[in-house]
């Protein structure tokens, strides 16, 4: 309960990027906040901890970006992505709002940095946070508890009761304990439901039981899950996630931003019978990072095999653990569990198919193809013959899910056409109103923000 | 040195490479993202760069209760001060002193105890002020070989160090850089220029950075004095005592408070601070550092203002004392620290 034992103005529901943005800005314009934070305080923030920039549009020179990002540019960029599965007046909404958003964010705190080694494409378009996304988040509990607004950890919230077309109260679990807050206004900024793994093999199927979840284990949908039973009204495809293809190592949840694996391009990819299944030099790493997420999970036992040689071993970012080294292939098919023969005869069919390799070039489509060989390799194409050689594992990491609450440009909920009085959504739970396939890097934290503000001030409005 | 905290620091060093995020903050994840591997050599030299700002801790997402279980200030810490007891010269006096703030404190003792020996012994007649307890002469005769010895061992310390990581031959452009970041304590400014986190959890404050100028141009001042009033004693012909208003009483008065502020502060704080994110073990040697070179302030400003009492000779013996404890302790305390940071910060400004 709040301090005074009295009911807040507004609760925000969830404790990342957008709902201490609408919880800042509602505070700002005088309410009484109260953050239900599923999480305990080390890993409070959801998947805003493992962010590391925001997208944003500049007509010129703006804080840690250089030169200028248009709104058309940026629609652009947002368009081919999504495949067109954009709703283009939400997308305009967020895009243009985010110039003004940068210089709020530093008023609140937030520092950015130049672009990190690695990341120079970005440097035009996407503002880093000095130290990511965690960094961002103390930065703004710190200013949000500075404005009074009250912070339980914890709180599970697993039920709003909804009655006609307002919300009367919420009810949250905390240490055993239901309690019922009644505020005037309620934001939800709770995420997707990808850390809930039974609904994720329900939505996907069962080979979902073997994803990995990239993010935190607290955005269980259980939120979004009740708010659609009631019939609110949702938007996204409800069987779809992001996902990329990380190393299979990693831990269950909340592996990051060191998880991914930069070195597919310079490999070649079998599954668990040693058989190759796409072209790994199809594009940049960077354009093809996300399609391997879904073709990993197209294999048995939703598992791939990396192999490359010592020759490649520096053209990528390091991974965050050493590789599986061994001097020969049958060593290294042993270390990997998988069929030595067929390995060594897919990699001597590779190699048979590789040309001249004279123009290599790791940066660039280099159009150093095989010849004749099924599936392709279309660009980076070198025989795997200098040992020592390496392999890594690679698995489906979930980034996020689709499925979420259908909003306005309000960020106001709706039951059929007709607005919820005192609802609105910001952030994961609501990005599939504007986004729906694809990502973009450093949108989501444009969506968080922008639509987070939206709502803390309209959330504030009415409850004042 | 200890094969588990460089394996250790090398574990988290790996984990930050493939993130990178706190790239901002300081010297160390430049240093630490331009490798791919990590030698022992290229750990002992990240480890003197980090200067404990712990920026990168709060903002890690890997901290416990992740199992990644980063705390690269302490990993970092915790090879540092290996590094100083393994390269000091000699190294037992490094391993004896360094984290025991006990062993500090008997030196000091001793140190007090030599010195009121001395003012028995080597009594003197006809000397004036402080020379009629204690010749100038004698006290030369003290204080040169506890000077240059701990020079001396430094010396060979930070060749030991130079070899360890791998650094180039030594311009004078690197050191001119090197000095430079250390003037402003650049690496404790977070990069944003907010400040370190360090007493408060996450928030940024100037604290710590501003006790830590205190205490070094503090002690800077002090020593200033004492090389003043050597140049009038020897080439000018000028013997103490000196007058307020002279050169080594203003930079002795006001580089004492300076000092004696400054540590009151960095105990206050360190006493705030999260143990947990520093070396193991090396809190009580840091206590005892910081207690002596304040007493170091303190001793001499009171001597100064009771220097015309009969407790002059009494505040005399205790001042000289903990001078000589602190001078001889100088390679084997974390007074060394400010010789190997600066080695490690010319050393990184020849990857530039």
């Amino acid at each position: 309960m709040t301090p005074a034992g009295t009911n807040p103005d507004v609760v925000v529901i969830g404790g990342g990027n957008a709902a201490l943005c609408a919880a800042i800005t509602a505070a700002e314009a005088g309410a009484r906040v109260l953050i239900l934070e599923a999480a305990p305080k080390p890993y409070r923030g959801g998947n805003s901890r493992h962010t590391r920039n925001f997208r944003c549009m500049h007509q010129g020179p703006l804080g840690p970006l250089v030169d200028s990002y248009t709104e058309e540019e940026y629609l652009a960029d947002l368009l081919k992505v999504t495949g067109g599965k954009t709703h283009e007046g939400l997308a305009r909404l967020a895009i243009r709002t985010s110039e003004a958003c940068l210089p709020w964010m530093e008023e609140h705190g937030v520092r950015f940095q130049p672009s990190l080694s690695g990341t120079l494409s970005l440097a035009r378009t996407n503002a880093f946070f000095l130290g990511g996304g965690k960094g961002l988040v103390n930065a703004y509990y710190r200013t949000a508890e500075r404005l009074g607004v009250e912070v339980v950890y914890e709180a599970l919230v697993t039920h709003l009761e909804l009655d006609e077309d307002r919300i009367n109260y919420v009810d949250y679990i905390r240490d055993g304990q239901t309690h019922r807050v009644t505020p005037k206004s309620v934001v939800v900024a709770s995420g997707g439901f990808q850390a809930d793994t039974d609904w994720l093999a329900r939505a996907w199927g069962p080979a979902a039981r073997n994803f990995l979840i990239r993010g935190t284990p607290y955005n269980r949908g259980v939120v979004l899950a009740d708010l659609l039973a009631q019939d609110i009204a949702q938007v996204g495809d409800p069987t779809q996630c992001h996902a990329v293809a990380i190393d299979g190592r990693a831990p269950k949840f909340d592996g990051g931003i060191v998880t991914r694996l930069d070195c597919v391009p310079f490999s070649i990819v079998v599954n668990k019978d040693a058989e190759r299944f796409y072209d790994e030099g199809e594009d940049v790493w960077p354009k093809r990072y996300a399609i391997w997420g879904r073709l990993v999970a197209a294999q048995p036992d939703q598992v791939g095999y990396v192999i490359i040689d010592a020759k490649s071993l520096n053209l990528f970012m390091p991974s965050v653990f050493p590789p599986i080294k061994a001097d020969t292939l049958e060593e290294l098919a042993g270390k990997l569990d998988l069929p030595a023969e067929a390995l060594a005869e897919t990699v001597a069919t590779f190699n048979a198919a590789c040309g001249d390799t004279s123009g290599f070039h790791p940066t660039e489509l280099d159009g150093v193809a095989t010849t004749g060989l099924t599936p392709p390799k279309t660009n980076w194409a070198r025989p795997i013959t200098e040992p020592p050689f390496y392999g890594y594992s690679l698995r489906t990491g979930v980034t996020f899910t689709y499925l979420g609450l259908k909003v306005d440009e309000n960020a106001q909920c709706a039951i059929g056409d007709r607005p919820i009085r005192n609802l609105w959504a910001a952030g994961e739970t609501m990005a599939g109103s504007i986004l729906g396939q694809g990502y973009l890097a450093g949108f989501g934290m444009t969506i968080g923000t922008v639509f987070g503000r939206i709502a803390g001030k309209e959330a504030a409005a009415h409850a004042n | 040195m200890q094969t588990d905290l460089l394996q250790e620091a090398r574990r988290q060093a790996e984990i930050c490479n493939a993130c990178r995020y706190c790239e901002g903050y300081c010297s160390v994840f430049p240093a630490l993202h331009a490798e791919r591997a990590f030698s022992d050599g290229d750990l002992t030299q990240l480890a003197n760069l980090c200067h404990n700002c712990r920026g990168c801790y709060y903002a890690c997402q890997y901290t416990a209760p992740h199992e990644f279980n980063l705390n690269l200030p302490q990993a970092l810490a915790n090879v540092r001060q290996d590094s100083w007891e393994d390269l000091a010269f000699p190294r037992a006096a490094g391993k004896a002193f360094q984290k025991s703030g006990v062993m500090i404190a008997l030196a000091a003792v001793i140190g007090f105890a030599l010195l009121f020996w001395a003012v028995r012994a080597l009594a003197t007649q006809g000397g004036e002020g402080f020379y009629a307890v204690l010749s100038h002469n004698a006290m030369v005769a003290i204080f040169l070989p506890a000077f240059l010895f701990p020079l001396f061992s430094i010396a060979i310390s930070l060749r030991r160090y130079w070899r360890q990581v791998g650094a180039q031959r030594l311009k004078a452009v690197h050191l001119v850089r090197a000095f430079g970041q250390a003037a402003n304590m650049r690496n404790l400014k977070g990069g944003h220029g907010d400040g370190c986190n360090f007493e408060d959890e996450d928030r940024f404050s100037q604290g710590r950075r501003m006790a830590h100028q205190a205490v070094m141009y503090g002690f800077l001042l002090c020593f200033a004095s004492t090389s003043v009033a050597t140049v009038m004693h020897y080439v000018l012909n000028m013997p103490a005592p000196y007058p307020l208003w002279s050169l080594p009483k203003l930079l002795g008065v006001s580089g004492g408070l300076l000092l004696v502020v400054g540590c009151v502060e960095m105990v206050r704080l360190k006493l705030r601070a999260d143990t947990s994110l520093c070396a193991q073990g090396a809190f009580g040697g840091e206590i005892a550092f910081v207690g002596l070179l304040g007493f170091v302030g303190l001793s001499g400003l009171v001597l100064y203002g009771l220097g015309q009492t009969a407790a002059m000779p009494v505040l005399l013996a205790l001042h000289l004392g903990s001078v000589l404890a602190l001078f001889l302790l100088t390679p084997f305390t974390k007074m060394a620290h400010g010789f190997y940071r600066l080695a490690a910060l010319a050393a990184d400004s020849q990857r530039q």
